[in-house]
């Protein structure tokens, strides 16, 4: 192995990643694309869901329910409608998610009979809306309905003691229950794969696809030498790329950062290492530009993204899917993150997690390294 | 110009793109490879639903209510009783190392001021690192206390006053969540992967063969022949076309037989939002390969615009909770378009009549992209 050979190939590879200014800015500008739209734009917190009200009672107590709705932050109320096919139209035009109709004699079943209902209705196809929605509407009630309750037992002479318990509720880690919090480790993550994996996965094919490879093989550089000359740029930018993201959100979008920057970094260079070779592989054993960076896009954007817990909790999936995810270095890393991002959680907590990325990197390292082969065919 | 020799053009252009295509295993397999896997994940594991949180409990007062209300928590489909602590550092401890996501201490007294007082305060401890998860399982555990509350008072209105108890007014509500009924999420994720797929698919597909011509210096080969730019063009995109309907196809049969996703409309709609989104798919792919020079720069930029486009499509976050500029942003979005189309044509069944408006953007927006694409690409040719 010689020095010399490395530092040539690694020069020529930065030449080349140099040429091409435009590609080298968008790596850059990407991250920063993807925080701004996640923290100005995505909010997985459900709030402002758009609502109908048709009031078919049209008395004192019916107005007093839907005033419930209107004064809480969870309802935006966008139609006052005044017929049932209003309300339907509305839910089938997905102008609103929820609909609450107050039945005739409303006021007159609760005065008579003392029970009253009102009716939500609901374009549920995204489950996760209605569910939450559902909720609040149900808290809402309860609300509205215990009120109900006192001035009754205040009428009637019952001491008007509500036997409530409430909840003195303080979250830990991501006290503001900003997503943004929950999102950075997962864009940290994706950028590391798309630099890592995606731009890796070119540089052999390329080199194939345009028939320099077989130049290269006619020089003395060896296989080994030619690894390490073609990722070590990337491997910088990568990390480059990564200090930015992270910098950006805790300087631009107030994320906590409670860890250690150099535990960050350091298991940023083993998720780099891993992605890197995965790249490598697909690059060396694909041979075009096309179907290398589409077997890497498939390997390491899509679980980063699905199945590393980013968006979607991992203990919500099914056990076998849960196994599955065990296999995926993105989860390690992505736990690792939000760990040193919210909680600060000490090293030695982590460990399980750094030694599987620790694993995975010596393992595909091998792997990329074997599947190489300098020879014509 | 002889329309027949044109027509045989194409078709030569059409047969060069599928064998170049399909002849490669990594390309067959990426074909069906991330439909599959998207599909299966969407369709087994990609859920926002929040149950079975995993909470701790500390039991300072260990009275009979106590442990009702801790009954309650554990009974719900909601909440799963992970550890009965002894002491408070547990928890802290517990939530530290990720155990569980709720915990929460009942002081002593609680029985006492539930049964005198003004009402008894349990104290909760989240972990919201997932804010979503959180804010979700923190609805679910006021809705559980209410219900606690309101168990406990009519137990205690039937020792004192059960003569009273049938007249004490009490409001419901009735839910009808209508379209998913079972509130699957599979039912909602499935209809939209289909335009994740075709969008990833069709654009790169398109914007990689074009590039890859000119990177490897065919495209220069093809000029001194006697097709046409618009034959080339027709010939370069038809494959992919047809590759997209044919996994769009795909993923609608797997989506409604091994899902059993309910498809309540017509064909005809979803058909015609289908072919138009495919068509603006195409001139996006179009309009990437005229600004890249090689297919290094053709996959970043396909990046650069997917990413945004997936997340500020509704996809995986509802639209409606995002800020009014951002909301507008998305009607430019095509792939907004088409997840709305293909929701709404799966689960609510609604027709031309209420849909024609996406329709008729997603045309809008194919044409001004094919458009702009093909003025770019005169450019870039000469």
């Amino acid at each position: 192995m010689s020095l010399r050979r490395i530092l040539a190939m690694m020069r020529k590879e930065v030449i080349q990643i140099w040429r091409d200014p435009r590609s080298l800015l968008v790596i850059f500008a990407m991250p920063l694309v993807q925080l701004v739209i996640y923290g100005y734009g995505v909010n997985l917190d459900i709030k402002r869901i758009p609502l109908c009200i048709y009031d078919r009672d049209a008395t004192q107590s019916s107005q007093d329910v839907l005033k419930h709705f209107q004064s809480t932050d969870y309802f935006r109320i966008v139609r006052v409608a005044d017929d049932y096919r209003d309300v339907i139209d509305h839910i089938d035009r997905g102008t609103c998610t929820m609909a609450v109709v107050v039945p005739p004699q409303f006021s007159e079943h609760l005065r008579s009979q003392g029970k009253a209902e009102v009716q939500a209705l609901l374009d549920a196809s995204d489950s996760n809306t209605a569910s939450v929605s559902m909720g609040y509407a149900l808290a809402i009630l309860q609300g509205y309905s215990q009120q109900v309750q006192l001035d009754w037992q205040q009428r009637n002479g019952i001491p008007p003691v509500a036997p409530n318990v409430t909840f003195q509720q303080r979250t830990w880690f991501n006290e503001d229950l900003e997503s943004m919090s929950n999102i950075v480790p997962g864009v940290v993550a994706m950028v590391m794969a798309v630099v890592g994996a995606f731009l890796t996965s070119l540089t052999i094919a390329r080199e194939w696809e345009r028939g320099t490879m077989e130049q290269l093989i006619a020089t003395p550089v060896r296989k080994l030498e030619i690894q390490i000359g073609k990722l070590v740029p990337y491997f910088v930018i990568g990390m480059a790329d990564t200090a930015l993201c992270a910098g950006f959100a805790v300087g631009w979008f107030h994320v906590p950062f409670r860890g250690s920057w150099t535990v960050l970094f350091a298991c940023s260079a083993l998720f780099l290492l891993v992605v890197l070779s995965l790249g490598y592989f697909f690059s060396v054993t694909a041979k075009s530009q096309l179907g290398a960076s589409q077997s890497a896009l498939l390997v390491t954007l899509l679980p980063t993204f699905l199945l590393s817990g980013f968006i979607f909790p991992i203990d919500q999936m099914p056990v076998i899917v849960q196994g599955i995810t065990r296999v995926l270095p993105a989860r390690y890393y992505v736990s690792i993150l939000r760990n040193l991002f919210l909680k600060g959680t000490a090293v030695q907590l982590m460990a399980g997690d750094i030694a599987a990325l620790a694993i995975f990197a010596g393992v595909l390292i091998l792997l990329a390294t074997r599947a190489f082969h300098k020879r014509l065919e | 110009m002889n329309p027949w020799s044109s027509f045989k053009r194409i078709g030569h252009m059409v047969r060069k793109e599928f064998i170049q295509t399909l002849r490669e295993p990594h390309m067959r397999i990426l074909l069906v490879g991330p439909p599959l896997i998207q599909i299966l994940v969407f369709g087994y594991a990609a859920t926002l639903d929040v149950r079975n949180v995993p909470f701790a409990a500390l039991d300072l007062d260990n009275t009979q209510e106590s442990r009702a209300l801790i009954a309650h928590f554990s009974a719900s489909r909601y909440f799963r009783l992970k550890k009965y602590a002894a002491r408070r550092e547990e928890l802290r401890e517990g939530l530290d190392r990720g155990n569980f996501l709720v915990a929460m201490e009942i002081d002593s007294g609680f029985a006492r001021r539930l049964r005198n007082g003004p009402g008894a305060t349990v104290q909760v401890l989240a972990d919201s690192s997932n804010s979503n998860t959180a804010l979700v399982a923190l609805g679910y555990l006021n809705q559980i206390g209410a219900e606690f509350s309101r168990g406990y008072q009519i137990d205690r209105m039937q020792r004192t006053a059960p003569e009273r108890l049938s007249s004490l007014p009490q409001v419901d509500i009735e839910m009808r969540p209508w379209f998913n009924e079972g509130l699957e999420s599979t039912w909602y994720f499935v209809p939209g992967v289909i335009g994740n797929v075709l969008l990833i698919l069709v654009m790169m597909l398109t914007a990689f063969a074009v590039v890859r011509e000119r990177e490897i210096g065919t495209l220069e080969q093809i000029m001194v022949t006697p097709i046409r730019r618009w034959e080339f063009i027709l010939g370069k995109t038809i494959p992919f076309f047809l590759i997209g309907c044919v996994d769009a196809a795909l993923i609608a049969l797997a989506g409604t037989l091994w899902f059993g996703v309910p498809f309540r409309g017509h064909l005809g709609v979803l058909a015609a939002g289908l072919v138009a989104f495919i068509v603006a798919a195409l001139g996006l792919g179009l309009l990437i390969s005229a600004i890249s020079a090689n297919q290094q720069q053709a996959m970043i930029i396909s990046f650069f615009f997917t990413m945004p486009m997936i997340t500020l499509s509704g996809f995986g976050t509802p639209i409606a909770s995002m800020p009014s500029l951002l909301q507008k942003i998305t009607y430019a979005n095509p792939l907004r378009h088409v997840i709305v189309i293909l929701r709404s044509v799966y689960l609510k069944g609604v027709g031309f009549d209420v849909l024609w408006p996406e329709i008729a953007s997603l045309m809008g927006l194919s044409l001004l992209l094919l458009g702009v694409s093909i003025l770019r690409f005169r450019k870039s040719l000469d």
